[in-house]
C-alpha cells in the first residue's frame, strides 16, 4: 500500500499527487514510469513519475481523468492508498547538452514533459518550454516550468490565455523568427507529437516523443505494448518510452490505442452511474 | 482386504479422471478435472504392481518416491503419502495437474508396456487436495536462524521451491516478484480451468507461515540491481528464477493489427487481471463472443489461450499449427479436452499474413498448406510450405504461442553474468551456479520454456548449492 501524502487539482480533470514511496522516489530518473493499480479489481496504468523527493521518500504523480481508471484515481484524497505502485519503469530520457532545447507538452503531456525539461536545463541546455492547454484553466505547471526553464511560451486553443493556437504554430513562431533550435521534445496526443514531428523534420530537428500505448504489466513481458518505430516492433515499456519523432509510426499507435474502445466506453458509463449513486447517497445521508 | 496377486491389479483398469462435461466446461472456468475419490483413488493404487526396480521414478525429473506414495495411498495413509512425495516435490497439488506425466512417470511405469500406466498424476493430485482439504498444507521444522539473506527473484515454481528449501534450512529469505501476484506462470499464463489460483495461494501462505517474506511490485534491475541487492541491502545470496517471459511474435506482415495478441498478454489479461470478469474487473480482452479465433502454436500454451477464447464465448476456436499432431508438444490431456470442447484443430499450416481492415483491425489471416519433409535438428520431421496452396482464413482475433524468450531486464542490468545466445544464463548444472559470486539461477531463465517440474528441480538443486555456499563462507 502506498499512501498519498497530498492530493490538489492542478486544473479541471488534472490531479497531482504526491506518493510515499521511498524507493522509487531515490531511484527514479527523468523519463521513468511507474504502473499502479487503486483497487483488488483494478486495471494496471503507467503514469510517468512527474518528480520525486528524496528527502520526504515520495514521488509526484500527475494524473489526468479520462477514463475509468483515471478518474477514479481523481477521487482519491490525502492519506488514501494506491494499492500498487512499481517503478521506476522504462529507460530514462536521454540527455546531454543540446544547446537550445524546446519541452514541448500538450494537456497532461506538460507533466510527463517537466522532468525531462527539468534534466535537459541541468545539463546545461538553454531550455524552452511550450505549454498547451484547450483553455486557460487547462494550461498546467507554469509556474514549475517558470522556474526551471530560461523561456516557457503558453498556448490556447481557444485564445483563452497566451498563444491563440496549437504548440506546433508557437514552434513554429520560434522557428521563423530565427532562433536556433537544438533539440525538441514532445509529449501529449498522438496528432500533437505527430504534428510537431511534421513541423520539426523539415528543420532536421532532433525531435523525441514520449509514447503512450496500453500497457500491462510494463516488464516487457506481453508486448501489448508494441509500436513500430524505424520500421521496426519495439515495446514501449522497456525499449522506451521515448522515441526518435521522426521514426515512429503514430498511425498505428493511434489504431493500436483504439482496442478497448468500445470496453472502455461502457467501464466508464457504468462507472459514472455508480458515482452518481454514491453521491445520490451521500446527499441522502446529509438530509 | 486380501492381498492382491500381480496379475489380479493388472485386470483392474485404469481409473477415469471425473470431469466437468465438456459442453457445459467449454463455457465457465471452473476446473476441468473434479478429481478422484477416496474410492477411486485406492482403486488406481492398487494397480501398481510395486517393482522392486520403479521405472516410474526414473521418468520423474526429480525422482518422486512414486512406488512408496502409492503404497501409502493403497493403505489408506494418504497424509503419509502427501509427506513422502514431498520429500522430493514441494508443489505436488500443482504437479499433479500440469505435469506431462504421459512423457515422464507414466511413460516409464511397467503396467504401460501392455496395458495402461498407473496413473501417477492423479494420486498425486489426489493426496495433495487430500491434505489441503483435511489438515492444510502441513509445514516442516525450521531450523535455528543461521543470520544469511537469500535474495530470490521470481515468484515462480523455481523462485518458490528454492525458498522453501532454504527458509527450512535457517536462512532469511525474501522473494521479489515483479508482478502484483505471486507464482509467476501459475497464476499469469496457466489458466484457472487447469489449475486455480486458490492452490497456488495456498502454496505461497504456507512458504509465508515457514517465515519467507514476499516483495510483489519489485522488478530487479529496475527496482533493485543484483549488485544493490548484494551490496546495499546485504543479501549473502541471489537465486535468480525469472522465466522465460519474453513473447516471440512471428515478424510476418500485419502483426500488430488491433486483435492480435502475444499468448502472454492474452492470458495475462484473462487469468491475472481476470478480464473473463470484466467488467466486474476493470482490465478488458478483445470481446470474442461470436466471433472466430485462431491461436498460433502447438504447446500448453497454445492449447490454454485457445481454450480460454472458447470460454469466453468465440464461435469458433482453431489452433493452427505447421506441423502434424503428433509433433505437438502440448500434452496429450490438454488436446483431448480441448477436442472435447469443440476446438477445431488445423494441422499442417502456416499462416503468412495477417489481413486488417483501414482502422487496423483484424479480419483475416493467410495461411498455406504445409507437408512434412525431412527430419530436423529437433529428431521432428520439418514442415516444408506445399507451393500454390495459400488460403484465407477469416477470422477476428489471433493469439501468437509459438514459444517465448528470456526477459532481457536481468541481463541488461548485471553485465557479470554470463548468458548464451538464446538469452538464458548459463550455470554450472550441479550447482546452478552462475558466473557472479554468490549468485545462482534457475528454470526457464536457464533452460528456456521447459516444466513446472523442472523449474521446481532446479530451485531445490540451486538451494542445496546455495546453503553450502553460506555455510562454507563461514
Ligand atoms: C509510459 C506512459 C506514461 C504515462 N504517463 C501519464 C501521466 O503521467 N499522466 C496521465 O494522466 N496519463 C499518463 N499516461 C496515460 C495513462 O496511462 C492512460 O490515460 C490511462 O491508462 C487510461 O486509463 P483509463 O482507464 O482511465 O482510460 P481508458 O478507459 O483506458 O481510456 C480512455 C480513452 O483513452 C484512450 N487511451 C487508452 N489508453 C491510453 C493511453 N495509454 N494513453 C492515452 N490514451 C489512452 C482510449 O483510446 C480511450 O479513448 C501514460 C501512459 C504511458 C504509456
Ligand atoms: C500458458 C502456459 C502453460 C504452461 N503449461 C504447462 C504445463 O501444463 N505443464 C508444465 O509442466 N509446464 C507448463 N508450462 C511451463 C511452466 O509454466 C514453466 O516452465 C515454469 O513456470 C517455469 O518456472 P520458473 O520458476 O522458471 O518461471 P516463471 O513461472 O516464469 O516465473 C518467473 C517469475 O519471475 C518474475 N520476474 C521476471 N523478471 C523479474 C524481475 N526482473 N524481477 C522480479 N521478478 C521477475 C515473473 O513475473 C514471474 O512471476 C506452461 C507455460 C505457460 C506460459
Ligand atoms: S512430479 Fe510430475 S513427473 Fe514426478 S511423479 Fe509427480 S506427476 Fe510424475
Ligand atoms: S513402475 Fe508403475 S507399477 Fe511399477 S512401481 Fe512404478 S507406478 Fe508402480
Ligand atoms: S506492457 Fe507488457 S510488454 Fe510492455
Amino acid at each position: 500500500m502506498f499512501r498519498i501524502v497530498k492530493a490538489e487539482f492542478l486544473a479541471p480533470e488534472i490531479k497531482r499527487f504526491e506518493i510515499l514511496a521511498p524507493k522509487i522516489a531515490a531511484k527514479r530518473k527523468a523519463g521513468q514510469f511507474v504502473i499502479v493499480r487503486i483497487s483488488a479489481k483494478g486495471e494496471r496504468i503507467p503514469l510517468t513519475i512527474a518528480d520525486s523527493s528524496i528527502d520526504r521518500g515520495t514521488i509526484t504523480i500527475i494524473v489526468q481523468g479520462i477514463g475509468k481508471t483515471t478518474k477514479e484515481i481523481n477521487t482519491l484524497q490525502t492519506d488514501d492508498f494506491f494499492l500498487d505502485v512499481v517503478g521506476p519503469l522504462g529507460l530514462p530520457s536521454h540527455i546531454e547538452k543540446f544547446g537550445t532545447a524546446v519541452s514541448i507538452g500538450g494537456g497532461v503531456g506538460t507533466a510527463i514533459a517537466f522532468p525531462t525539461a527539468k534534466a535537459l536545463k541541468d545539463a546545461g541546455n538553454h531550455t524552452i518550454s511550450i505549454i498547451g492547454g484547450k483553455t486557460k484553466e487547462h494550461v498546467i505547471l507554469e509556474d514549475e516550468m517558470n522556474e526551471i526553464c530560461d523561456e516557457v511560451y503558453v498556448t490556447t486553443d481557444d485564445g483563452s490565455y497566451g498563444y491563440h493556437g496549437f504548440v506546433t504554430g508557437q514552434l513554429q513562431e520560434l522557428i521563423d523568427s530565427g532562433r536556433k533550435i537544438d533539440f525538441v521534445l514532445a509529449i501529449g496526443p498522438i496528432p500533437m507529437m505527430n504534428a510537431v514531428a511534421e513541423v520539426t523534420r523539415k528543420y532536421g530537428i532532433k525531435t523525441v516523443v514520449s509514447l503512450n500505448p496500453v500497457m500491462v504489466d510494463g516488464t516487457g513481458m506481453c508486448g501489448g505494448c508494441r509500436a513500430v518505430v524505424g520500421g521496426k516492433t519495439v515495446f514501449v515499456c522497456v525499449d522506451g518510452p521515448e522515441f526518435d519523432a521522426h521514426e515512429v509510426d503514430f498511425r498505428l499507435l493511434m489504431k493500436r490505442n483504439n482496442t478497448y474502445r468500445n470496453e472502455e466506453h461502457d467501464a466508464l458509463e457504468r462507472h459514472i452511474c455508480s458515482l452518481d449513486k454514491m453521491y445520490a447517497e451521500a446527499l441522502k445521508e446529509e438530509i | 482386504m486380501a492381498e492382491l496377486s500381480n496379475k489380479e491389479r493388472m485386470k483392474i483398469p485404469r481409473q477415469p479422471m471425473p470431469e466437468q462435461n465438456p459442453f457445459e466446461r467449454n463455457r465457465n472456468f471452473l476446473e476441468v478435472n473434479l478429481g478422484f475419490t477416496e474410492e477411486l483413488a485406492r482403486l488406481e493404487a492398487e494397480r501398481c504392481i510395486q517393482c522392486p526396480k520403479p521405472k516410474c521414478v526414473e521418468g520423474c525429473p526429480v525422482g518422486v518416491q512414486i512406488k512408496d506414495f502409492i503404497k501409502l495411498v493403497a493403505e489408506g495413509d494418504y497424509l503419509g503419502a502427501a509427506a513422502k512425495i514431498k520429500e522430493d516435490n514441494v508443489l505436488p497439488a500443482v504437479c499433479g495437474r500440469v505435469c506431462p506425466q504421459e512423457q515422464q512417470c507414466e511413460a516409464a511405469c511397467v503396467t504401460g508396456v501392455k496395458g495402461e500406466p498407473v496413473a501417477i498424476g492423479r494420486l498425486e493430485r489426489f493426496v495433495a487436495d487430500y491434505e489441503r482439504a483435511t489438515v492444510g498444507i502441513r509445514t516442516v521444522e525450521v531450523k535455528p536462524p543461521t543470520g544469511k539473506k537469500v535474495a530470490i527473484i521470481g515468484s515462480g515454481p523455481s523462485g518458490l521451491s528454492c525458498a522453501g528449501e532454504l527458509v527450512q534450512k535457517g536462512h532469511s529469505v525474501t522473494v521479489f516478484e515483479a508482478l502484483h501476484e505471486l507464482g509467476g506462470v501459475l497464476v499469469y499464463g496457466i489458466p484457472e480451468f487447469r489449475l486455480p489460483k486458490e492452490i497456488v495461494r495456498a502454496e505461497v501462505e504456507a512458504l509465508e507461515k515457514l517465515g519467507v517474506e514476499f516483495r510483489t511490485n519489485s522488478v530487479i534491475g529496475f527496482t533493485d540491481t543484483i549488485d544493490e541487492l548484494m551490496t546495499v541491502e546485504g543479501y549473502d545470496a541471489v537465486f535468480i528464477g525469472v522465466g522465460a517471459g519474453l513473447p516471440y511474435f512471428m515478424n510476418i506482415p500485419g502483426e500488430n493489427h488491433n486483435g492480435v495478441y502475444s499468448a502472454n498478454e492474452f492470458l495475462t489479461r484473462v487469468n491475472l487481471m481476470k478480464a473473463y470478469k470484466f467488467p466486474e474487473y476493470d482490465t478488458p480482452v478483445f470481446d470474442v463472443r461470436g466471433k472466430n479465433v485462431a491461436v498460433f502454436g502447438g504447446g500448453n500454451t497454445a492449447m490454454d489461450a485457445v481454450r480460454t477464447a472458447k470460454r469466453l464465448g468465440a464461435a469458433t476456436a482453431s489452433i493452427v499449427y505447421r506441423r502434424s499432431e503428433v509433433e505437438m508438444p502440448a500434452r496429450v490431456e490438454e488436446v483431448h479436452h480441448a477436442k472435447a470442447e469443440g476446438i477445431q484443430f488445423v494441422m499442417l499450416t502456416n499462416p503468412l499474413e495477417f489481413l486488417g481492415d483501414d482502422a487496423g483491425w483484424l479480419h483475416g489471416v493467410k495461411l498455406q498448406k504445409m507437408e512434412l519433409g525431412e527430419p530436423d535438428a529437433s529428431g521432428r520431421r520439418r514442415p516444408v510450405p506445399v507451393e500454390g496452396s495459400e488460403y484465407v482464413m477469416p477470422i477476428d482475433m489471433a493469439v501468437i504461442a509459438i514459444g517465448n524468450g528470456s526477459n532481457p531486464i536481468i541481463q541488461k542490468t548485471t553485465p557479470e553474468l554470463q548468458f548464451n545466445k538464446w538469452g538464458n544464463i548459463i550455470v554450472e548444472p550441479e550447482t546452478m551456479k552462475t558466473s557472479k559470486k554468490g549468485v545462482f539461477a534457475g528454470g526457464d531463465i536457464v533452460t528456456g520454456g521447459a516444466t513446472v517440474i523442472l523449474a521446481m528441480g532446479a530451485g531445490r538443486k540451486a538451494a542445496r548449492a546455495i546453503d553450502d555456499f553460506l555455510l562454507g563462507e563461514g
